[in-house]
């Protein structure tokens, strides 16, 4: 037996980043930080931005405890979401929810492409939240908040 | 299925067992289901299903109300799980025994009732650091309604309570009330209810225990407990969900105001005022939960006629057995280590997250639970945010723990 089964969930790149997160860190400057917390599991993930001149993300970091999935989902959101226009993380946001959520994506974001190693969370409804609660953090962080509020 | 030998009446056959419990023989993503995640929730034997079937089908009218032949018989149904319920906790009297939803609200209506009756502002309720939610919230709000203040009980790092600083707790005589678990659903601590129970008296304070967990696993006895108040449920005790247990001494539940008013726990109703059904329907408003209640009573038939001595020599063998294995799992931290413990197996995996490892268990079949198990505070005294959890019953099997070891080796390999 072995976990064949679940490499549609824990792909290497997954696991890669759940191991070692390149993101996890707290920039030096710091424009704006929120927390989203998972109550049922005790996860939690807290996000920083440092905004460039022209108001895009110019830096983004965290801090998180959690499960691989939320660990690697916060390292592939800042490394797709740096570079880009609060609007434009909203519209990605949304579709790596719905990525998440059905398995597929019918987005042209080329940076959809980074994040879909998480799609096998669709699979398993009690997961999704894991992948989705950092970027949950990070719309509150951009729209000045300092906390998710959860779903 | 019926070709071994039959073995003495003594022996704990599980197959045969496993054979009334018709869930057990499903397959899960492919592969035998093999449920760990009793302490949560246990499976229902075939005669729980069709006892409440059976009423449904051929007796079933509402209680306590109807002068016909119907509502006659399911009272009596109904009333007879009241009589076993009071055996089952050695109760001196059936009229002590209240049932509720569960075990929630069994402690919210003490909370509510008694705490708000017979606890003055200034008193202090204790509870331990391994409580439940349950057995937590309850009391803050009565704490913040009613000005009673909450003290906690702490337990040692190994995960029993810690008898010497309880005894400091009491030790102004302003504790009304000591409520604590009788087996943790985090560590499967065994708490020392008599000594508890002693003690709390020898300070003045009554004492309720929760025994969510314990009466699945041990003979109750109330009385010898020296207990003031008693509460389970009824889905961990192999029986459906929406029925629970309180036990209270007569004379406490004589004193205790209603809980919840309405239909059944009234002598008579007038606009100006309405008097009080006596005990225990004063605490049963409205239609109760017939048929969750018969299907208890055949819960706790099905239990008595295994035994709990049997019950528990078999879960006593299944625990040693899953503590040496699960020990022997390189980077597996099996979280508390009292001495008296039951089927209920706490765990940590370096660089594995207990939700991960459930994921991965679940794709074997395997069912645990993972998270913090309504016992945040408990997760924070013991430095954790989550473990995962495998909890036995009596239909569990050494083999199913010897796969849950090896699938445990598996998943510390896949995160390394």
């Amino acid at each position: 037996m072995s976990f064949a089964e679940v490499s549609d969930l824990y792909q290497d790149v997954i696991l890669r980043h759940a191991r070692q997160p390149l993101h996890m860190r707290r920039p030096a400057q710091i424009d704006a930080t929120a927390s989203g917390d998972n109550p049922m599991c005790g996860d939690r993930c807290q996000v920083f931005v440092h905004f460039a001149p022209d108001g895009s993300a110019r830096n983004i970091g965290f801090e998180a405890r959690g499960c691989a999935i939320s660990m690697a989902s916060a390292d592939l959101m800042a490394e797709a979401a740096t570079g880009r226009m609060p609007a434009s993380v909203r519209a990605l946001a949304a579709d790596f929810a719905a990525l998440v959520r059905t398995g597929a994506t019918a987005s042209h974001d080329p940076a959809i492409e980074q994040l879909k190693p998480l799609s096998g969370v669709s699979e398993y409804p009690s997961r999704i939240k894991c992948a989705t609660l950092p970027w949950a953090a990070l719309l509150a962080a951009l729209d000045g908040a300092t906390e998710a509020t959860s779903e | 299925m019926n070709q071994i030998a039959p073995l003495p009446a003594t022996a704990f056959d599980v197959e045969r067992i496993r054979a009334d419990f018709p869930i057990l023989s499903q397959t899960v993503r492919g592969k035998k289901l093999v449920f760990l995640d009793s302490a949560a929730s246990a499976q229902k034997p075939r005669a729980v299903i069709d006892a409440m079937t059976l009423a449904m089908e051929t007796q079933y009218a509402n209680v306590h109300r109807g002068l016909h032949w119907m509502s006659e018989r399911t009272t009596d149904a109904y009333e007879s799980v009241r009589d076993q319920v009071a055996a089952l906790l050695h109760a001196p009297s059936r009229d002590e025994i209240i049932f509720t939803r569960n075990t929630t609200e069994a402690i919210n209506l003490v909370a509510h009732s008694y705490g708000r009756s017979a606890l003055q502002p200034g008193q202090a309720v204790v509870i331990s650091e391994m409580e439940h939610h349950s057995n937590i919230v309850p009391w803050q709000m009565l704490r913040d309604a009613h000005g009673i203040e909450l003290r906690v009980a702490p337990v040692t790092d190994g995960g029993e309570l810690d008898l010497a600083a309880l005894e400091t707790l009491l030790g102004d005589r302003r504790v009304g009330l000591v409520s604590i678990t009788h087996m943790s659903n985090v560590l499967g601590t065994y708490t020392p209810a008599e000594r508890i129970a002693s003690l709390a008296h020898e300070y003045g304070a009554r004492v309720l225990f929760d025994g969510s967990q314990a009466v699945v696993h041990r003979a109750i006895n109330v009385q010898a407990l020296d207990a003031d108040f008693y509460v389970f449920t009824g889905h961990k005790l192999y029986g459906p969900t929406g029925i629970g247990v309180l036990w209270a001494r007569a004379e406490l539940l004589e004193q205790m105001p209603p809980f919840l008013g309405g239909g059944d726990m009234i002598a008579s109703v007038t606009f100006e005022h309405s008097t009080w059904a006596r005990v225990p329907h004063k605490f049963e408003a409205g239609t109760p939960a017939i048929l969750e209640a018969i299907g208890l009573g055949a819960a706790i038939s099905y239990v008595q006629s295994i035994g709990y001595d049997a019950i528990a020599a078999h879960e006593r063998a299944l625990t040693d057995h899953a503590l040496a294995t699960l020990s022997s799992i390189e980077g597996l931290h099996v979280i508390g280590r009292a001495q008296d413990r039951g089927g209920v197996v706490s765990f940590t995996m370096d660089g594995a997250h207990a939700h991960d490892i459930a994921t991965l268990l679940d794709r074997n079949g395997i069912a645990v639970r993972a998270g913090h198990h309504c016992a945040e505070p408990l997760m924070h005294r013991l430095g954790l945010d989550s473990t995962a959890r495998a909890s036995f019953a009596l239909y569990t099997t050494r083999g199913e723990i010897d796969t849950l070891s090896e699938s445990l080796h598996r998943v510390r390999s896949f995160f390394q």
